[in-house]
């Protein structure tokens, strides 16, 4: 890894291949991302990792590092747009952080606290979304998906069963259940499956778990999301 | 802080909210001493004054919009304020009230007056004093422009403490890790 670019003014070392949220990640550098797991192939779709390289945007998880390249990231520009990018999702969906289950270890909810969101800033949407409780031991909330598509990855790539996709086009985007009927009970989806894990926000909630952990001790009750070392 | 030669005026209210953020300003406990000697209040539930002085520094609106009155207060709030502050989940994305927005409004009496079980003769009220429920409830920017926003359910006294004491010493309101809540 003899190999660096540089991020912010810091020089940091990749190998052949690596993309820059890559890099960055292994030299402990925190850059936003909500659709990027560093198990999955990159969908690039979240925009949340966007980056300026040579002046010019682009997505982190998906461009790969060359040598000599300026990035900048943790800029008052950039972080104001993510943070926009973050508002938005939060009125496109119905994000009831007070009684969400997933409150305190949502990805959504750490990425706007880390950019220092204070409000919602645009109209709410406040989208009908119908739950799905077919399943005996999971509960999908579809009112908090972001369409990140980390569970459709996971189902097709991991568990081989691709029980989950993206349906529609544009606004009209939203994530099925792959079954003549529609609902999770009519699929092999079993609670330990990659894909029930995999979620930023609370789509995927065990029946029968909740609050298990008490509001204010979770994940990132303790520690902010730039702070933690990201999971694989 | 030292005293300022001019207090400034602060009002408060509760629209659709639970009077939670209210009990939650009231958790500064004896900084409310401190803040006294910078502040007095006008229209708020902690004095009972019913209306807004026309010359207010500071609006401090609990909760969001779920009728028609909602929307007369927070008019006049935003006309007589000249900085106006949202305060927890409710003001900020209509909250635990919002939940009923996707189920229609004549469902939702029908079944709070006619249809529960217990009911008997049950009729929508329909007094022309009962200000009219709005079709959605919605957060109080969507209606005014709100200055600031203070997020959680509900804020905790000392976030509360932080972006008034920010406010008070000419500082952008900023709130860090563990303030800033959206639970």
């Amino acid at each position: 890894m003899s190999q660096t670019f540089t991020l912010d003014g810091q020089s940091i070392p990749f190998a052949d291949g690596q993309t820059i949220l890559q890099a960055a990640t292994a030299a402990g550098v925190f850059i936003p991302h909500l659709c990027y797991h560093p198990e999955f192939k990159p969908h690039g779709s979240c925009k949340l990792c966007t980056v300026k390289v040579n002046g010019r945007h682009t997505a982190s998880c998906t461009m790969r590092a060359t040598p000599g390249m300026t990035v900048e990231s943790n800029t008052e520009d950039i972080n104001a747009e993510r943070r926009s990018l973050v508002q938005m999702l939060f009125v496109e969906g119905n994000h009831f952080c007070p009684a969400c289950e997933q409150s305190g270890n949502c990805k959504l909810q750490a990425t706007a606290y880390q950019l220092g969101m204070m409000s919602p800033h645009f109209d709410h949407f406040f989208p009908s979304r119908a739950l799905d409780a077919s399943h005996p031991e999971v509960l999908l909330d579809f009112n908090r998906c972001i369409l990140c598509s980390l569970c459709v990855r996971a189902s097709r790539d991991v568990d081989g069963k691709n029980v989950f996709a993206l349906s529609g086009r544009g606004i009209k985007t939203r994530l099925i259940v792959n079954a003549g009927s529609g609902r999770l009970a009519d699929t092999n989806f079993s609670p330990a499956d990659k894909a029930a894990g995999v979620c930023p926000v609370g789509v995927f909630l065990k029946k029968r778990r909740g609050f298990a952990v008490p509001i204010g001790e979770r994940r990132y009750d303790k520690a902010p999301i730039d702070s933690i070392a990201e999971e694989i | 802080m030292n005293a300022p030669a001019k207090k400034l005026k602060v009002a408060t209210t509760s629209l659709a909210g639970c009077f939670g953020c209210h009990m939650s300003f009231l958790d500064i406990d004896e900084r409310l001493f401190t803040l006294l000697e910078h502040v007095e209040f006008d229209r708020s539930p902690l004095t009972d004054i019913k209306t807004c002085s026309p010359d207010c520094d500071l609006g401090i609106i609990e909760g969001g919009l779920c009728n028609a009155e909602n929307i007369h207060v927070l008019r006049e709030f935003r006309k007589n304020c000249k900085t106006l502050i949202a305060i927890g989940a409710c003001a900020v994305n209509g909250g635990l009230p919002a939940q009923r927005n996707h189920l229609p409004l004549t469902a939702i009496l029908e079944e709070v007056y006619h249809t529960s079980p217990g009911l008997a003769n049950g009729m929508i009220p329909n007094d022309p004093e009962l200000p009219l429920p709005l079709d959605k409830v919605h957060p109080i920017h969507e209606v005014v422009k709100v200055d600031y926003f203070i997020p959680g359910c509900p804020p905790s006294g000392d976030a509360i403490w932080k972006v008034l004491t920010d406010l008070l010493a000419g500082r952008e309101p900023e709130l860090g890790h563990g303030l800033m809540r959206y639970d």
